[in-house]
C-alpha cells in the first residue's frame, strides 16, 4: 500500500512537471519501446528471442510466475499447489475468473493440450526439452503419442503432473513461456498464423501487428489481477537503430530503448548529468566465459585449464567494455541462488600459469584456436584473451564467426576454446540447474549439444539429480548449498574460464515510473511490462 | 521485337533457375545447421531429429531442391524457419516500402547525378568541374551508415525538418532516399560526365553549335539524349540492387523494407526467406534489365531490338 501510494505521489509530481513543459509525444497512459529486430511470433510454444520473450509474458500467463522485480516465485494462473513428498507429484489448483481474450474461461484442459502441444514435435518448439520430467515426455516427443501420460485433469479446476524423476524446477518450469495456456479452439483456427494473431490471457492483448513496423498491445479489459497492467496501451517499434532510438528518446518520442544504450554511447550517455534517474542498472543472470574442450589435447590436462583461468586479466576485459560487466570467477552470476560469494576463483597471476604450463609438461607454450561470435565487442575481447593468453606462451588464432557457425563447431566438438560472448547462457529461469544439465552437464557432451567444453563428471551429475530431487520449499537453502559445491567443483576441474556477467543498463525516458527494481527486472527484459506506469 | 522479347523471357527462366540453385547450394554450404537455430539450446537430440524431419531437411540435397522447384513452380515460396509465416507475406509485407525508397533513391541518383554531370562536362578541366568530381568522389565513398546518421542528426535531430526514422509520409523517405541519392547521384554523376564530353565533341554537336543554336539547347536537347543511354542502362542495375534491399540505410532510418528482412534472416540461416529474397531480387535485375532494353531505341532510334 506504501508503495502504491508514494508511486501516486511521484505521478502526480510528474505531472505537474509534464504540465508545464511541453506535451509529451505519445498519449497518456501509453509507451512506446523500441527493438531492431523483428518480432517473429508471439506463440508462447515458439518464441524464443530477445524481443518476444517478454512481450509473450505480458500476453499470457502462467501457472507460476515471480514477484515483479524478483526472483521469488508465486502462484498465477495456479491459486495453490502441492508437492507430494516425494516430489514426483504436482497438483495445481487453478483460479476462478481468469479468462482467455476470446472470453472463454481457463480449464485445466488448456494446461494439458498446451504442454503436450509443445512437446508434439509437429510444433517444432524449441521449449520442448523443459518438460522432460512430466511422464509420458518420451513418447510424445518421439511421435508415438500425443498425450502425456503424466498430466491428469483431475477436475476442470485441477491438474496433476506425474513426474519420472523429482524435479525441484519444476515450478520454474511452469512460469517458463512455453508452459502457458493457450486455447485450442483459437489454435485450430489460426493453424500456423496463431503466432502471429496470439488470443492469450494476460495482462495486454494484441491490437495490431504490422509487420516489421509495429506491435500494438492494448489493455485486457477483464484481467484477472487488480489494477493490472498499469499502461493502457504498449506500442513497440520495430527496426530501429539503437543510435536513432536514443535521440528519439532524448526528444521524448520514445519511452524504453528495448535493445538497451548503444555501447559506442554508453560512456557518454553514462556521465552525462542529464540522465541522472534515468538509468537503473541491475544484475543480470549471465554469465560470459571461455570454454576449453576437456576432449583434446592440450585441454584434457586440468593444469592447462587452470593456467588459463590464470592467465585471463578479467578486469581489464571489464573496461574494454566500459564497466558494463562484473569480474566472474565461477559460472553462476552473483544473482542467482547458489552463486558463492565466499570463493576467491583463480586470481589473475601469469607467472603462476607458466609455472602451471611448464608442469603439464608445455614449459613453451602451444598453438590452439580461439572461436568467437563477430559482432562487436566480441572480437575485441576474444583479442584480449588472446594476448593474455600469448603472455603465457599460448599461441591462439582467432577465429571470429557468425553465431550460427560458432555453435555449429562447438556442438560438434571442433573447436577448442570459445569465448563465449553473443552466444552465452542468459538463464532461462532463475534456477541453478539451469547453469549446469545443457551446459556442464554429461546430457549437454552429445553432438549438437551446448556443452562446447565436452565435460562430462558422471559424480557431478549424480550430485545434480540429487539436488534437484530436494523438491520440499523447506529444503530450498539446502538445495541451494549442494548447488553450491557443484559449482566449486566444476571450478577445480576447470573446463570453462568464467571471464565476468554483464551488468543490465535500462534507460528510460523520465515519464516511465516505476519501482527501480522492475526496470531491471530479472525475468522480464528490458521492464516489466505490466507493472511500469507513465505521468499522465 | 517480339522475337527479342521471348528470347530474352526464355533467358530468364534460365537465369532465374540458375539464381536459385546457387542460392540453395550456398544456403547448404555454410557451416551451419538451421534446425539448431529453431531447436535452440534446450533441444535433446531428439527434439533436434524431429525438427529437421518435419522440415524434410534430413533428405538428400537434392531431393530438397526438387521439391522447393516444384513448390516454387506453384508459387509458393515456402515458410519462416522462425518466424513461421509465409515468406510471400513477409516479403509482401515490404515490398511497398521497398518501392518507396527505391523511386526515392533513383530520383535522388538522376537529380544529383544528372546536374552534377553535366555541369562538370561542360565546364571541362575547370576548377568547377574538379570540384564537383572530388565531391562526387566523397560521395560514392561515404559509408551510408555515417552519411545516414549525419543526415539525421543534422536534418531531423537539430533543424527538426524530417522525422527521424520511421515511414508512412513523405517526410519520412526524403532523408533515406536522399542518403542513397548522394552515393549513387556520386556514380551517376562520375559516368554522365563522361558520357557528355564524348558526346559534345561529336559531329553533329559541332553542327549544332554552327547552326546557331543556344548552347543550353545543344546540351540539354541535342547532347543528352545520346549522352543519358549508360544512365538507363544503370538504372536497370540499381532497381536490382535496390529490390534486394538496401541494409544500412533501412537500418538507420527504421526503413520497413526488405534489406532488414534478409539481414535478420542470414544470421539465423532462415533458408527460405534467404531464397525468397535473392529471388525476388534476380527477378527485379532481370525485369529492370529488359526494361533498360526496352527504353533504349526510344532514346536513340539508331538502337534496335
Amino acid at each position: 500500500m506504501r508503495r502504491i501510494r508514494s508511486m501516486l505521489l511521484a505521478a502526480s509530481a510528474a505531472a505537474l512537471l509534464a504540465a508545464a513543459s511541453p506535451a509529451p509525444a505519445s498519449a497518456a497512459g501509453s509507451m512506446v519501446v523500441t527493438y531492431k529486430d523483428d518480432v517473429s511470433t508471439l506463440d508462447p510454444a515458439i518464441g524464443y528471442d530477445w524481443q518476444n520473450w517478454s512481450m509473450i509474458k505480458s500476453l499470457f500467463d502462467g501457472l507460476m510466475d515471480y514477484k515483479p522485480g524478483t526472483t521469488e516465485l508465486t502462484p498465477d494462473l495456479a491459486e495453490s499447489y502441492e508437492i507430494s513428498p516425494d516430489g514426483t507429484q504436482y497438483t495445481f489448483k487453478l483460479r476462478q475468473g481468469a479468462k482467455f481474450h476470446n472470453g472463454r474461461e481457463l480449464t485445466a484442459e488448456d494446461v494439458k493440450y498446451s504442454i503436450e502441444r509443445v512437446v508434439n514435435p509437429k510444433t517444432q518448439s524449441p521449449g520442448a526439452g523443459f518438460f522432460g520430467s512430466i511422464k509420458g515426455w518420451e513418447e510424445v516427443s518421439g511421435g508415438q503419442s500425443e498425450t502425456l501420460s503424466g498430466i491428469t485433469v483431475v477436475d476442470p479446476r485441477t491438474v496433476r503432473f506425474d513426474l519420472s524423476r523429482p524435479d525441484a524446477t519444476f515450478l520454474h518450469v511452469m512460469a517458463i513461456n512455453f508452459s502457458f495456456p493457450v486455447p485450442k479452439e483459437e489454435v485450430d483456427r489460426l493453424g500456423a498464423d496463431f503466432g502471429k494473431s496470439p488470443v492469450g490471457n494476460g495482462a495486454f492483448k494484441l491490437a495490431e501487428w504490422t509487420l516489421g513496423q509495429r506491435v500494438v498491445f492494448e489493455r485486457n479489459p477483464d484481467y484477472w489481477k487488480q489494477g493490472l497492467p498499469k499502461l493502457d496501451r504498449i506500442e513497440f517499434q520495430i527496426g530501429q537503430e539503437p543510435t536513432v532510438a536514443l535521440l528519439r528518446l532524448q526528444r521524448g518520442e520514445v519511452d524504453i530503448l528495448g535493445d538497451g544504450i548503444p555501447p559506442a554511447r554508453f560512456l557518454e550517455v553514462k556521465n552525462d548529468p542529464a540522465n541522472e534517474g534515468l538509468i537503473v542498472e541491475g544484475g543480470q543472470l549471465h554469465t560470459g566465459y571461455v570454454t576449453m574442450n576437456v576432449k583434446t589435447p592440450p585441454f584434457d590436462n586440468v593444469k592447462v585449464r587452470q593456467a588459463v583461468n590464470m592467465a585471463i586479466n578479467k578486469d581489464r576485459i571489464v573496461k574494454i567494455i566500459n564497466n558494463r560487466a562484473v569480474p566472474a570467477n565461477q559460472p553462476l552470476p552473483p544473482s542467482m541462488p547458489g552463486y558463492d560469494k565466499n570463493y576467491k576463483g583463480y586470481a589473475y597471476d601469469p607467472e603462476g600459469a607458466k609455472k602451471l604450463l611448464a608442469e603439464a609438461g608445455h614449459p613453451n607454450g602451444f598453438e590452439t584456436e580461439l572461436y568467437a561470435n563477430n559482432t562487436d565487442p566480441n572480437p575485441r575481447i576474444a583479442q584480449a584473451i588472446q594476448q593474455d593468453l600469448a603472455a603465457i606462451g599460448i599461441k591462439a588464432n582467432l577465429k571470429t564467426l557468425a553465431q550460427s557457425a560458432v555453435i555449429q563447431a562447438g556442438g560438434e566438438g571442433s573447436a577448442p576454446m570459445i569465448w563465449s560472448g553473443g552466444m552465452a547462457w542468459i538463464a532461462d529461469f532463475p534456477d541453478p540447474s539451469n547453469f549446469y544439465g545443457p551446459i556442464l552437464g554429461c546430457g549437454g557432451a552429445v553432438q549438437g549439444g551446448w556443452n562446447w567444453a565436452w565435460y562430462c563428471n558422471e559424480e557431478l551429475d549424480k550430485m545434480a539429480a540429487e539436488a534437484d530431487a530436494l523438491t520440499d520449499p523447506a529444503k530450498k537453502a539446502e538445495r541451494e548449498e549442494a548447488w553450491r559445491k557443484i559449482f566449486i567443483r566444476i571450478m577445480e576441474d576447470a573446463p570453462w574460464a568464467p571471464v565476468f556477467n554483464e551488468q543490465r543498463f535500462t534507460m528510460h525516458a523520465p515519464r516511465v515510473q516505476g519501482d527501480e527494481a522492475l526496470f531491471v527486472d530479472p525475468v522480464h527484459i528490458p521492464v516489466h511490462y505490466d507493472d511500469v506506469s507513465v505521468a499522465q | 521485337m517480339v522475337r527479342f522479347l521471348l528470347s530474352r523471357l526464355a533467358q530468364s527462366v534460365f537465369i532465374l533457375i540458375g539464381v536459385t540453385m546457387i542460392t540453395f547450394a550456398l544456403a547448404f554450404l555454410v557451416p551451419a545447421d538451421p534446425v539448431r537455430m529453431i531447436a535452440g539450446r534446450n533441444a535433446t537430440p531428439t527434439v533436434v531429429e524431429n525438427i529437421r524431419h518435419q522440415l524434410g531437411l534430413d533428405r538428400p540435397i537434392p531431393v530438397q531442391y526438387a521439391s522447393y522447384l516444384t513448390r516454387l513452380a506453384q508459387g509458393d515460396l515456402g515458410r519462416s524457419y522462425m518466424q513461421r509465416t509465409d515468406v510471400s507475406t513477409l516479403i509482401a509485407s515490404r515490398l511497398p516500402a521497398t518501392l518507396l525508397l527505391m523511386a526515392g533513391a533513383i530520383f535522388f541518383e538522376l537529380l544529383i547525378g544528372l546536374s552534377a554531370g553535366i555541369w562538370a562536362a561542360t565546364r571541362r578541366g575547370r576548377f568547377s568541374d574538379k570540384a564537383v568530381m572530388v565531391a562526387s568522389f566523397v560521395g560514392v565513398s561515404a559509408p551510408h551508415f555515417l552519411l545516414g546518421l549525419l543526415l539525421l542528426y543534422v536534418f531531423a535531430n537539430l533543424l527538426g525538418l524530417f522525422p527521424l526514422g520511421g515511414y508512412g509520409t513523405w517526410r519520412h523517405l526524403v532523408l533515406p532516399a536522399l542518403t542513397l541519392g548522394i552515393a549513387g547521384g556520386g556514380w551517376y554523376g562520375r559516368v554522365m560526365r563522361s558520357s557528355m564530353v564524348d558526346v559534345l565533341r561529336q559531329d553533329y554537336i559541332r553542327t549544332a553549335r554552327a547552326k546557331g543554336l543556344k548552347e543550353r539547347k545543344v546540351v540539354l536537347v541535342h547532347a543528352l539524349r545520346n549522352a543519358i543511354l549508360p544512365i538507363v542502362a544503370m538504372i536497370g542495375l540499381d532497381i536490382g540492387i535496390f529490390m534486394s534491399g538496401a541494409v544500412v540505410v533501412e537500418s538507420v532510418y527504421g526503413w520497413p523494407g526488405i534489406g532488414q528482412l534478409a539481414w535478420q534472416a542470414i544470421q539465423v540461416i532462415d533458408i527460405p526467406i534467404i531464397m525468397g529474397v535473392t529471388l525476388t531480387a534476380a527477378v527485379a535485375i532481370v525485369i529492370g534489365n529488359l526494361v533498360a532494353d526496352l527504353v533504349t531505341p526510344f532514346i536513340d532510334p539508331r538502337v534496335r531490338l
